[in-house]
């Protein structure tokens, strides 16, 4: 049996969904996008001032469409990540403007070298099924600074993508660049290796460029993940129940845009939704019921049979330390047992504002634990423990036994050096920051860069000679 | 040794099925070939018994010296294990596993040595057992198989040894070396009282004392005034083996 955790009753969820609809009419959705306003139009919706009504028929028609599962591919064209079902994967944070020194312990602004060591590190490790455009590279400018950090990405990684782009007229030259690394734009669509962070505006707002996207996107058939943010008190209604049916409503209308000019075309119920703090005005992405709201927005976007995304594994500390592990690990643990398909966030500190690749070696440690955990307790061999003793009476001598050889590592998760267990012996003991420093390095000069064909890596350089010129 | 682990991988999904790589059947002369000492190795390390023990039979069946076949095949494989715990790549079932095989390659071709007069030198005499009072035997099995297939003899006595069976028996047989185990920390004084009888005794300093367990440290080694203290299986054979070595200081040492 998969433990689960499972925060709506099916009766809340008919509740959230009830309003959700309620408020797709009333009082509407703005749509900032011109030919997607028309596309509304032309399916019978009434817009008014930018602010569509848009009627329960149709997104339900629409919802019908989007398919319930889809897959990333990576480089080779295997298929690495699993959008459905109750399939757990993770993902660093995306789009951070500070990098943590770990000399100095200060947030500076990142670069290209952070975006590269976080790659690096991201590669080598397991725990995380894909790649994000982590951080935002101070040191390249940034009217073509999405298009770059998907370049840097895409030229030092095998493993598929989780990107988006903050412009409408960049996401072209990134969707250029998918296609030169897959061989072509009908090859992207079969085998997507990117999914897109697409974000609505909070409250009930799909922004010019954030609608543009999604129209783009599901043209191109290219997956689109919508990312709702409600801040529970600040942008949202305060009550958890109230901000999960805001973002209900915002993501139920990015699908029906989505839709509307795609059908068919991949999409994922995702969300970073948050509390808003009432100290500090921030979204405190450590707190638990961040962790609640997560869970609760991809139990509505499970229980429409929808792909799911989250924003987990961060920490509001400033520093790694108890806290960034304690509210990272916590919410690596609740959003595996939700089942969240994507879980974004590992590696981040202050509240999203700053990224560490020490934080990101930690965090793979509390994943392994989560998927230990989902794994639950299973039943191995016909018999639980009558066919050890049968072996070794009651001299003890269990490991000794091939069966415990045979299951120990299917058993237990065997940890990297960051967590200790080991018995004080005459070095002095090292705390988790040094071991994950260590960690860090010893992952970077495992790392392999890719080979990349040449023509491949031409087109590369002519789309971002293209973007440049447009863009500069 | 540390570094890369290309021999194994701790993840889920590792089967230490590398058995299957070795040749079944190698055609040697007088001499051991590269690839039958490799496979010797291989069989340790992969802690298959049943193939430690084919290739020993096989050495015997071509007339290989058997001394020949463990200190240059066998052993390196135990070595190379040891290495590899010490590093996190192996964990106790794959060590348990290569000092089994160990063993089982060694009763193939000791009779062969004794035979020719070449027994395998012991590395030193060992006494172990769990201090009075305590019944935690678990670690103490651990040093006693690792001690054992790296070569030195060891004279196990079980749990709740008292101080006077350790003397008796380090008398007897001439000890090296008395190794004494404690889990708990109410047993911990029994090695102290059992260092003391070997002192009341007069086999100290030509016999060492070593302890460990679970709550032991290098401070209790020290206040006990043992000759030395290792927190793992593998770090008592290393600090077994520097304890024997001519070139040891006197005093405590600690691995």
């Amino acid at each position: 049996m998969r433990p689960r955790i499972q925060l709506l009753t099916p009766e809340l969820i008919g509740c959230i969904l009830c309003e959700a609809f309620e408020l797709l009419m009333s009082p509407g959705v703005r749509v900032g996008s011109a030919p997607l306003v028309e596309l509304l139009r032309s399916a019978g919706v009434e817009v008014n001032d930018g602010v569509a009504r848009v009627p329960e028929p149709l997104v339900r028609n629409c919802l019908a469409s989007a398919p319930p599962d889809f897959y990333l591919y990576n480089r080779q064209g295997e298929n690495a990540v699993h959008y459905g079902g109750d399939d757990v994967h993770f993902d660093p944070g995306s789009c951070c403007v500070q990098m943590l020194d770990p000399d100095t312990l200060e947030a500076r602004p990142s670069e290209t070298r952070d975006l590269v060591r976080l790659i690096q590190v991201t590669e080598t490790l397991p725990q995380f099924a894909a790649q994000s455009t982590a951080v935002v590279c101070n040191d390249t400018p940034s009217a073509i600074g999405d298009l770059y950090r998907l370049l840097v990405v895409l030229q030092h990684s095998h493993k598929p993508v989780v990107t988006g782009s903050f412009s409408a007229a960049g996401l072209q030259g990134m969707i250029d660049l998918l296609a030169a690394d897959s061989g072509g734009r009908d090859n992207l669509r079969k085998k997507p290796r990117a999914v897109f962070d697409v974000c609505p505006s909070p409250p009930l707002n799909w922004s010019e460029f954030g609608s543009h996207n999604l129209l783009d996107l599901a043209r191109v058939g290219v997956p689109a993940e919508i990312v709702s943010m409600p801040l529970a008190g600040g942008t949202a209604p305060v009550t958890l129940a109230g901000s999960v049916t805001q973002h209900a409503t915002e993501v139920l209308a990015g699908i029906t845009l989505h839709q509307l000019a795609g059908p068919g075309s991949p999409v994922v119920w995702g969300g970073a939704p948050a509390i808003f703090d009432m100290r500090t005005g921030g979204a405190p992405m450590g707190a638990v019921e961040t962790a609640m709201l997560n869970m609760a927005c991809a139990e509505v976007g499970k229980h429409l049979g929808l792909p799911t995304h989250g924003y987990l594994v961060a920490t509001d500390s400033k520093f790694v330390d108890a806290q960034a592990g304690a509210e990272s690990a916590r919410s690596a643990m609740l959003g595996a047992l939700t089942g969240i398909n994507m879980i974004s966030g590992a590696g981040m500190l202050e509240s999203l504002a700053c990224h560490s690749v020490e934080k990101l070696v930690i965090d793979a440690e509390s994943i392994a634990s989560a998927y230990r955990l989902v794994r639950g307790v299973e039943m191995r061999g016909e018999t639980l423990a009558t066919a050890m003793f049968a072996q070794i009476g009651l001299s003890g001598e269990f490991l000794k036994l091939k069966e415990t050889r045979a299951l120990f590592r299917q058993e237990q998760h065997l940890p990297s050096p960051i967590i200790d267990r080991s018995v004080r012996g005459s070095e002095p003991p090292s705390d988790a920051f040094t071991r994950a420093r260590a960690r860090v390095d010893e992952l970077v000069s495992m790392y392999q860069k890719p080979s990349l064909p040449e023509d491949v890596l031409r087109k590369f350089q002519s789309i971002v000679e293209r973007e440049a010129d447009r863009a500069l | 040794m540390c570094g890369g682990s290309q021999f194994f991988d701790s993840g889920p999904e590792y089967n230490p099925g590398l058995v299957s790589l070795i040749p079944r059947r190698i055609c040697v002369g007088g001499s051991l070939s590269d690839q039958l000492l490799q496979a010797m190795r291989q069989s340790i390390i992969d802690g298959a018994s049943d193939t430690a023990t084919e290739l020993a039979q096989q050495a015997l069946a071509n007339g290989v010296a058997p001394l020949e076949a463990v200190n240059q095949g066998f052993a390196a494989g135990i070595t190379f294990a040891g290495d590899q715990f010490g590093c996190g790549q192996m964990f106790l079932p794959d060590l348990l596993a290569s000092a089994e095989a160990m063993k089982a390659a060694i009763t193939i071709l000791e009779p062969e040595m004794l035979k020719r007069g070449s027994q395998r030198e012991a590395l030193g005499k060992i006494i172990l057992g769990t201090a009075r009072g305590d019944i935690h035997d678990i670690g103490k099995n651990l040093v006693a198989t690792i001690l054992s297939a790296s070569g030195f003899q060891i004279f196990d006595l079980g749990t709740s040894v008292t101080p006077e069976q350790f003397v008796a028996k380090a008398k007897e047989v001439d000890a090296d070396i008395v190794g004494i185990s404690a889990l708990l920390t109410t047993t911990m004084a029994g090695q102290k009282a059992v260092i003391e009888a070997l002192d009341r005794n007069g086999l100290r300093p030509r016999v060492k004392a070593i302890i460990g367990g679970a709550a032991v440290t290098q401070k209790w080694a020290a206040e006990i005034g043992a000759d030395g203290y290792a927190r793992n299986a593998i770090r008592a054979l290393e600090l077994a083996k520097n304890l024997m070595s001519k070139a040891m200081n006197e005093g405590t040492a600690q691995a």
